[in-house]
């Protein structure tokens, strides 16, 4: 245990995620020896962050608006939404480029088992958004793991009545890698997802 | 300290750091283990979907200073894609899985009936035949019983009087006759206390041509009767889906 206001810093660094307890002491004493500019600095965005940064009012992602930038963007095609768990998912599909609609951040995945169900996520402002008819696919970009593929199922099930096409993303085989070290569901889920190779 | 080789099957992942989870598994000879994956939230980790809840694994495991960590894992059976697919089994399986890890209360100590009891419900689950509620609702009495509360559904659980009885009390292990009954018994219809013997037995002949308000009220005894006796109630038991 440190003095005082040192041992807030380390317990307060310890509970951000991923953090431990040793690394909470390495950034604490890093800040400790920083430069006084650089730790301004950071205490400054940290401030400012809290105040302006709020969630888009139809889609949930960060925005320093109302609305994010994409939802405001005219250029974007309204009849595509593609669904995803958080904000940092929408940075992941942005950087590759392939997608021209908006987005629906839902917060998260159905967790049972974490006391987590659709009441928890945005769903329901997912429904309002899909209720006037100008969204013609839904695309399901949940993680490609137990979570989210029930939430996916769950999405699916729920829209059925409303004639969109739904899609998921492909999962399959990881590029770079080698077919033996694949386990069996990866595996069986590139196979379900083959594409024609038309050449 | 050293490597231990087991079969399990996946209860829980939590994340851990920037790119580990910590994988509870309930063990075949080790009981309920906590061993952390090193890496399987990469897209590109050597251990794919076979550390996903659901998944019944062998298992090469290193048991470190303060948490065991998983050096090999091959699919045995993996009913997560089987599962998933359909929100009521989903929701049923979850179950299924947090009554496995709360039932086996120590880390490490042998729960081997458990254990074979939780892979044969999942099969059950995955397999699709019976309605995923019936199978959780059998899953739970059986897993209950295990653990040492099995339930009477015919004799009276105080004085072993042979029913059928028309009460039915929580707290006192199940049926009662009229003279042993304490005041607050339920009286449940006859239908449904048959139907839960028959989940607890095996017998799904009977429990399939139950009736749905039969099944209903059934899945809340069960309910009631867990909770008695794991102190706190099930995070994943109210979403549920019944149908
Ligand atoms: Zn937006």
């Amino acid at each position: 245990m440190y003095e005082g206001v040192v041992q807030d810093l380390i317990d307060e660094l310890g509970r951000l995620p991923g953090v431990g307890p040793k690394s909470a002491q390495r950034i604490a004493f890093h800040l400790l020896a920083a430069d006084p500019g650089d730790v301004h600095r950071l205490a400054q965005v940290l401030t400012v962050v809290k105040e302006k940064v709020r969630f888009c009012k139809t889609c949930g992602n960060v925005a320093e608006d109302e609305e994010c930038r994409i939802c405001r963007d005219p250029r974007r095609d309204r009849s595509v939404i593609c669904v995803v768990e958080e904000s940092k998912d929408v940075v992941a599909i942005e950087k590759t480029r392939e997608f021209r609609g908006r987005y629906h951040v839902l917060g998260g995945a159905i967790s049972p088992i974490e006391g987590i169900g659709p009441d928890d996520l945005r769903v329901r402002e997912l429904m309002t958004r899909l209720a006037d008819g100008e969204v013609t696919e839904l695309i399901l970009a949940t993680d490609p793991n137990l979570e989210g593929e029930a939430t996916a199922t769950y999405l699916a099930r729920l829209v059925k009545p409303m004639d969109l096409r739904v899609t998921r993303l492909a999962s399959g085989l990881p590029v770079g890698g080698d077919l033996e070290y694949a386990d069996e569901v990866t595996l069986g889920r590139a196979f379900e997802g083959r594409r024609l190779l038309d050449v | 300290m050293g490597l231990y080789r087991d079969e399990g099957v996946v209860l829980r992942t939590q994340k851990l750091g920037e790119a580990d989870r910590i994988i509870t598994l309930l063990t075949r000879s080790h009981g309920r283990v906590r061993a952390v994956g090193k890496g399987v939230r990469r897209t590109r980790s050597k251990f794919g979907a076979r550390l996903e809840p659901f998944t019944h694994v062998d298992l090469q495991i290193y048991e470190g200073r303060s948490l065991d960590v998983v050096q090999q894992a091959e699919t045995v059976s993996s009913y997560g894609d089987r599962v998933v697919g359909d929100y009521g089994r989903y929701t049923s399986g979850t179950a299924m899985l947090e009554t496995a890890e709360r039932l086996t209360a120590e880390e490490k100590e042998p729960a081997n009936q458990q254990f074979l009891l939780l892979v044969g419900g999942l099969r059950t689950l995955a397999g699709g035949e019976h309605p995923p509620g019936l199978v959780l609702d059998a899953f739970l009495l059986r897993s209950l019983a295990v653990a040492g509360y099995a339930a009477s559904f015919y004799d009276c659980a105080r004085c072993t009087r042979p029913g059928p009885h028309p009460f039915f009390h929580i707290a006192a292990g199940g049926s009662m006759c009229g003279s042993c009954r304490p005041s607050g018994s339920a009286t449940p219809a006859r239908e449904t206390l048959d139907l839960l013997a028959a989940l607890l037995s095996g017998d799904w002949l009977t429990a399939d041509a139950s009736d749905l308000r039969h099944r209903r009220e059934g899945s809340g005894l069960v309910a009631a009767y867990l909770q008695w006796h794991l102190e706190r109630g099930l995070r994943s038991l109210p979403m549920v889906e019944r149908t």
